[in-house]
């Protein structure tokens, strides 16, 4: 093999990668333009994107700029943030299976939300409630590098992580169990389903902060999920701070779902299935997977807000049910594909 | 000329200390066979050698301190390969190869400077990985696969290279090839640590064997010195046939009853 035939193959895959972002990225506008198009009064695709720019009528720009936007910029992020948490931590952990629900924080940020409501302390359309979500999706991340202290290994992470979300799911069902006002149990029990019904300029500016940092953190270690490829000992041969890394890794996902899960409940195996859906596409490189897997969470969480206002019911279906009931069977269907690999343990 | 030294070396993992005042000096355009049985502590001298776990002790790699280098400028100078050729994700051969320029700054295999591609495409060729640089290594049969772990370490160009056990699992050709690769890394000026269970390679391919046992280096030199009969009575406790073949060293293991 010549130096040219080497630059050729490598450029010819290159190519294919990014048509298929370009063509990923497309299929998100789309979608971002039907999601605000959707609810009680339809708008096509052409007069929302109209009414964006200060075109169509007065009534078509508030409905789209100021009651269904702020939604939209939410599905999007939250979408893209899960889905790259996915794709960090499956790069971190070398694990198809793991997603931003193996580290406890989601559970942790939804029982910090919980606590507020129950205590009566806020109400949930409140600030309060984000901002102890994030702060519990914090200290959830702090007590597990507290655990599994400086050098630990990936398993003892995993089992710590698994130990704080169940603890965070138990904290959360005693809080329920506890409280004696039955309209606040089941406004909790709805907000933990997940939803992004609702939500105002005010949700966003208190989540996107969040999520942009936790994502160009994600972002900025790209190559090193490459490095770790071959292990994390020849990772660190290659010059990898790997504890650094890990720390790294764990920070962004706690800042960026822990702000999306303050302003929408728990919405799940988004962060899962995305990187899966990108893998035959962009290939299995960790690194070219993030972005690719970002917009594919986007498009995800977009099109599952759609469907959950185009389904008809008699009461709303909360997207968060939606997404879980399409990623368990999916997450069961890896684990089935997966089974000889994880019979050889976590490493 | 010392490229390597190492003046008491202890090491520890966990509670348990694994490696006792170790001292060694170790040239360049040698191939170094490190010897000894299981859990004499080879794979945490090799790491404690490149700086991959804390030691007690000081090594210096061309006059520098170890300790001093920062965690980019350890990884140029060695180059190293874990037990087991681990891959995590089905990556095409060329691929990983190109992680080998990662210290060097090329993090990105399809953007690749002419020199680093130069590098990778020499470390290809050296080790005959060419054919397949676009297989996915996952596919590849064992032999290929360490040889595309071989590659990976050679085009870091470092002036050490530090293999465990690179030799294992593979069929006998395999295992010569590897050893005869590695032989005239070392030929061309590099020094070359090898972890090895096979007495057999050793003898033939080492200009030097470093002896392990629980931790302590019992036994150093020329591969027919320091693996004498009184030694590998004593470390390994069993006798071997000795021979010369076509003017080369022979050793075969084996087991008193």
């Amino acid at each position: 093999m010549s130096v040219q035939d080497f630059a050729l193959a490598s450029e010819a895959a290159a190519r294919r990668r990014w048509g298929a972002t370009a063509a990923l990225a497309a299929l998100v506008v789309l979608l971002a333009l039907i999601s605000l198009g959707i609810g009680p009064v339809r708008l096509s695709p052409l007069t929302v994107t109209e009414a964006l720019f200060g075109g169509a009528t007065d009534v078509a720009q508030v409905i789209v700029r100021e009651i269904r936007l702020p939604r939209t910029i939410l599905a999007f992020a939250i979408g893209g943030i899960l889905g790259l948490s996915g794709a960090a931590l499956q790069g971190l952990l070398r694990n198809p299976l793991a997603s931003p629900s193996l580290f406890g924080a989601p559970q942790s940020a939804a029982f910090g939300a919980v606590l507020v409501i129950s205590l009566g302390l806020a109400d949930v359309r409140s600030y309060a409630l984000p901002v102890v979500a994030i702060i519990a999706a914090f200290g959830s991340v702090f007590a597990l590098l507290a655990i599994a202290g400086r050098n630990a290994g990936l398993l003892i992470l995993i089992l710590a992580g698994l130990a704080i979300s169940s603890f965070a799911g138990a904290a959360t069902a005693l809080v329920m169990n506890l409280s004696s006002n039955p309209f606040v149990v089941l406004e909790i029990a709805f907000w933990l389903l997940g939803s992004l019904e609702d939500r105002s300029f005010q949700h966003v500016a208190l989540a996107l902060p969040f999520i942009v940092a936790g994502a160009m953190i994600l972002l900025s270690q790209a190559s090193a999920f490459r490095a770790l490829t071959l292990g994390e000992e020849a990772a660190q041969s290659l010059g990898v701070d790997v504890g650094r890394l890990r720390l790294l890794v764990i920070t962004g996902v706690a800042l960026g779902v822990g702000g999306a899960v303050a302003v929408t409940g728990t919405i799940g195996f988004i962060g899962l299935v995305a990187p899966h859906l990108m893998r035959p596409v962009i290939g299995h490189d960790p690194a070219r997977l993030l972005v690719p897997s970002a917009l594919a969470g986007s498009a995800l969480l977009l099109a599952a807000d759609i469907a959950v206002r185009i389904i008809p019911s008699t009461s709303d279906i909360k997207v968060g049910v939606l997404t879980s009931i399409i990623g368990v069977p999916f997450f069961l269907y890896l684990i089935m594909r997966e089974r000889r690999a994880l019979g050889g343990g976590v490493a | 000329m010392t490229l390597l030294s190492a003046t008491g070396l202890n090491a520890s993992l966990g509670t348990r200390k694994v490696l006792h005042d170790i001292s060694l000096s170790l040239s360049a355009g040698h191939l170094v066979a490190l010897v000894g049985p299981n859990g004499a502590g080879k794979t945490t001298l090799l790491r404690a050698l490149a700086g991959l776990i804390p030691s007690s002790g000081e090594i210096r790699i061309a006059g520098d301190m170890l300790a001093a280098l920062p965690l980019r400028e350890r990884a140029k100078r060695f180059a190293y390969l874990p037990q087991g050729h681990m891959v995590h994700w089905p990556l095409p051969a060329r691929d990983i190869v190109a992680l080998g320029r990662y210290p060097h700054g090329a993090t990105d295999p399809a953007r690749l400077s002419q020199r680093d591609l130069d590098a990778v495409i020499r470390a290809m060729q050296a080790v005959d990985v060419t054919e397949f640089a676009d297989r996915r290594v996952t596919e590849l049969s064992g032999g290929e696969r360490s040889r595309v772990a071989l590659a990976r370490v050679l085009a870091v160009e470092a002036p050490v290279i530090l293999a465990d056990e690179p030799t294992a699992s593979l069929d006998p050709r395999h295992r010569i090839d590897v050893m005869q690769k590695l032989r005239n890394v070392a030929d061309a000026g590099v020094l070359v640590i090898v972890v090895t269970h096979d007495l057999g390679l050793a003898a033939r391919f080492a200009d030097h064997v470093l002896l392990l046992s629980e931790g302590r280096l019992v036994a150093q030199g020329a591969p027919r010195e320091a693996l004498s009969e009184a030694v590998m009575a004593e470390v390994f406790r069993i006798s071997a046939y000795r021979a010369e073949y076509r003017s080369e060293a022979v050793i075969v293991p084996w087991a008193d009853v």
